[in-house]
């Protein structure tokens, strides 16, 4: 039923590529997605899948020809990272609006400014009200388990929205870690064949994709879009159970670690997870109740669960590896924040910047933001504005190595 | 390929595959073009139509209403070509799956903004890569569709509104980009270059040639936009009559990479005789610019003396 091997976040997707085995794939290469492509190119060249892949000349027309592929009646796939996806930016709303499940592998890498080829989350967070649903995975075994429930969940009846699945570049697209693979068999059945209902070379119907929408009729679209966005919901819930049946993972919205009696938690998505799942037993060691609440699914996002599940605690610290400049955080600081309104929480918060550009950050560095929530809950700290994690020139509202 | 005689009243007999009720403006070359090309197809043949946003979008696709007999599909403004090369490979592995069983063809349509500027890398893209598709560039020579802003299309001198003509200004400083040119340096298989002449048939054989030819092939056709080029909208057959007349507008295709001369006026007409008829070279007619017209004219001559040595006349 399954192999127990080694092989970085890119080759897992790959080889989740090579089992689902789509019928397009356009994409144009920018690290640190640049392997998958490559993968896949190899696989094809080698007649191991009958995939055809565009070598498109720009990330625009990737999206663009992925978008014509799928209102055609193909499963349409493709990969991309940081400006890759920037450049995507105008058909990646004009894909989801046209309700076409097409399933992105996103690297996340910093968008430029400056240049920089490392792990950040700008890129899809930039892209979070685009209508995509958005999936992240801590590790290599996630992003490929993800990768193969993706279909399911952009194809369903109920959903017909694209998809991207998100791995944090180098740090889980690049380094090589155990992970298990499930035989093609199952997998192929659980993917199952894609049979839309309408699509352009439909032999008895013709179709018309990407009206002009007036006023009169475009808000019910976007309210239609709304929906499905929230019937997703159900579907990747449903999706994530037969696939725990088939495999034994065990998936939802979000992983809770320790979180049960958490005094302390930290609320993070990505491959930062796995640093502060070894700060959370260091503190439990030392008698600290810590706790972790890592986001995996983050459109749709899950608010009313993340605030019930986070409401018990005494302080709580949002990560965000994305800036916003909006002077008062990231975007996952907002929107957790405003879920433990709802929820009627009063635990302290702070949202903290990390890890942007690549910034590494050690067991040792989440050790000190647990620290700190403790002092923060006991009244011992107080954050003016929202720090900064690791950062050089220490200013004050730094939290600094120790 | 097997073309087929042209015989004008079988042609225009054939149920129209662009539907009247849409919203483009009376005499609209754009609409003239789509029609005809349309028209092309073989009786019975399948094709999914792919469009850039422009005046023909968001006039023939307005929600909950389409034009389009066949299939269609339009995604943006600058990736008609990327959208349609999609569509043409999902239809290869589908068909190669055995998902699907009937043919179909593929043909885009952009205007000049879409096609000579925004939409240029999108274009050469698909056609680089040889997707068996037809991208019809109609040509109206600037954005119509947001008010007559100047294109890379757009002739020189012309007053638009992004080059107006004023006391200091005498319209657009530069002459036009040589698309088709640009598309033959792709070594595709088919280029045309045509507009509304006569009864239609030189547009009819080329878009016949560009559809039937196996691989990418690319039609650039003249379009005149009566509300931009200001002219009475009956003109516009005198119009086109005048940029082939003139050698504004030759009419040549390029057959894997040969490049030939469809029609060689006996007369070659003086450039004002197109100019003077429409309202956006008005400034050109005023005492004192007549050097302008000369440039123009020189312009003209240079590039048909360059066709005719391409095309070994």
């Amino acid at each position: 039923m399954s192999t127990k091997t080694r092989m970085s976040g890119n080759e897992a997707v790959a080889h989740a590529i090579k089992q689902i085995n789509p019928d397009v794939m356009p994409a144009f290469p920018i690290t640190p997605s640049t392997e998958i492509p490559q993968f896949v190119a190899t696989m094809i060249a080698n007649g191991e899948i009958d995939t055809e892949f565009i070598p498109v000349e720009s990330e625009h027309s990737a999206m663009s020809a992925a978008m014509g592929a799928s209102a055609a009646g193909a499963r349409a796939i493709t990969a991309t990272s940081s400006c890759g996806m920037a450049l995507m930016w105008e058909v990646l709303y004009v894909a989801a609006s046209s309700r076409l499940p097409i399933v992105m592998a996103l690297v996340n890498r910093g968008l430029t400014g400056p240049l920089n080829i490392n792990a950040e989350h700008s890129d899809s967070m930039g892209a979070r009200d685009s209508g995509w649903i958005q999936i992240y995975a801590e590790n290599n075994q996630e992003v490929y388990d993800n990768f193969l429930q993706a279909h399911r969940i952009a194809e369903h009846k109920d959903v017909h929205l694209p998809v991207m699945i998100c791995q944090d570049g180098f740090i889980t697209s690049h380094a090589v870690q155990n992970i298990t693979l499930w035989d093609d068999g199952p997998i192929k059945r659980f993917v199952g064949e894609y049979e839309p209902e309408h699509y352009l070379l439909k032999e008895d119907e013709s179709l018309a994709v990407g009206p002009y929408a007036v006023s009169p009729y475009c808000m019910e679209a976007k309210k239609a879009q709304a929906e499905a966005m929230k019937r997703a919901r159900k579907v990747i819930l449903d999706v994530a159970k037969e696939f725990e049946e088939l495999t034994g993972q065990h998936y939802g919205f979000f992983e809770e670690y320790q979180l049960e009696d958490a005094e302390y938690a930290v609320v993070a998505i990505g491959s930062v997870c796995g640093t502060a799942k070894d700060a959370v037993d260091a503190m439990r060691a030392k008698g600290v109740k810590a706790g972790l609440l890592k986001i995996r699914v983050f459109r749709p996002f899950p608010g009313e669960e993340i605030g019930e599940a986070l409401k018990h605690c005494k302080a709580i610290a949002i990560m965000d590896r994305s800036e916003s400049y909006s002077s008062q955080g990231g975007p996952l600081g907002a929107e957790v924040t405003a879920a433990l309104y709802r929820a009627k929480a009063t635990a302290e918060t702070v949202n903290i910047m990390y890890g942007l550009s690549g910034r590494d950050v050690k067991v040792e560095d989440m050790e000190q933001v647990y620290e700190s929530l403790r002092k923060l809950a006991a009244g011992e700290e107080h954050f003016a504005e929202y720090p900064y994690l690791g950062l050089r020139d220490g200013t004050e509202n730094v939290l600094s190595r120790q | 390929m097997e073309q087929q005689a042209f015989n004008f009243r079988e042609i225009q007999a054939r149920p129209e595959r662009l539907a009247p009720g849409h919203r483009m403006c009376a005499g609209c070359g754009g609409t003239i073009a789509v029609r005809n090309v349309l028209k092309a197809l073989h009786p019975g043949d399948k094709a999914v139509v792919g469009n850039a946003t422009g005046c023909l979008e968001v006039s023939t696709y307005m929600y909950p209403y389409t034009a389009y007999e066949d299939s269609y599909v339009h995604s943006a403004f600058e990736n008609a070509g990327a959208t349609l090369s999609g569509v043409e490979t999902a239809y290869r592995v589908l068909k190669k799956k055995g998902k699907i069983s009937s043919d179909y063809k593929f043909i885009t349509f952009g205007g000049d903004g879409g096609t000579y500027d925004i939409g240029l890398q999108s274009l050469s893209g698909a056609m680089e890569r040889g997707h068996d598709m037809v991208y019809v560039c109609y040509d109206n020579g600037a954005y119509m569709n947001t008010g007559t802003q100047r294109s890379s299309a757009t002739p020189m001198y012309a007053d638009t509104t992004t080059t107006p003509s004023g006391t200091v200004s005498n319209g657009k400083p530069q002459a036009r980009k040589d698309l088709a040119g640009i598309l033959a340096a792709h070594n595709i298989p088919y280029v045309g270059q045509t507009t509304f002449i006569g009864n239609m048939k030189d547009l009819y054989v080329k878009s016949e040639r560009a559809i039937y030819t196996p691989g990418a092939a690319f039609l650039n056709v003249l379009a005149p936009c009566p509300r931009g080029w200001k002219y009475d909208a009956p003109d516009i057959m005198e119009i086109c009559k005048l940029a082939v007349e003139t050698c504004y507008w030759p009419l040549f295709e390029v057959i894997d990479g040969k490049w030939v001369l469809n029609y060689r006026p006996k007369n070659k007409l003086p450039l004002e005789e197109f100019l003077k008829k429409q309202g956006r070279f008005k400034h050109l007619f005023k005492p004192g610019n007549e050097y302008l017209i000369e440039a123009f004219q020189r312009e003209v001559d240079r590039r048909w003396e360059e066709l005719l040595q391409r095309c070994e006349e």
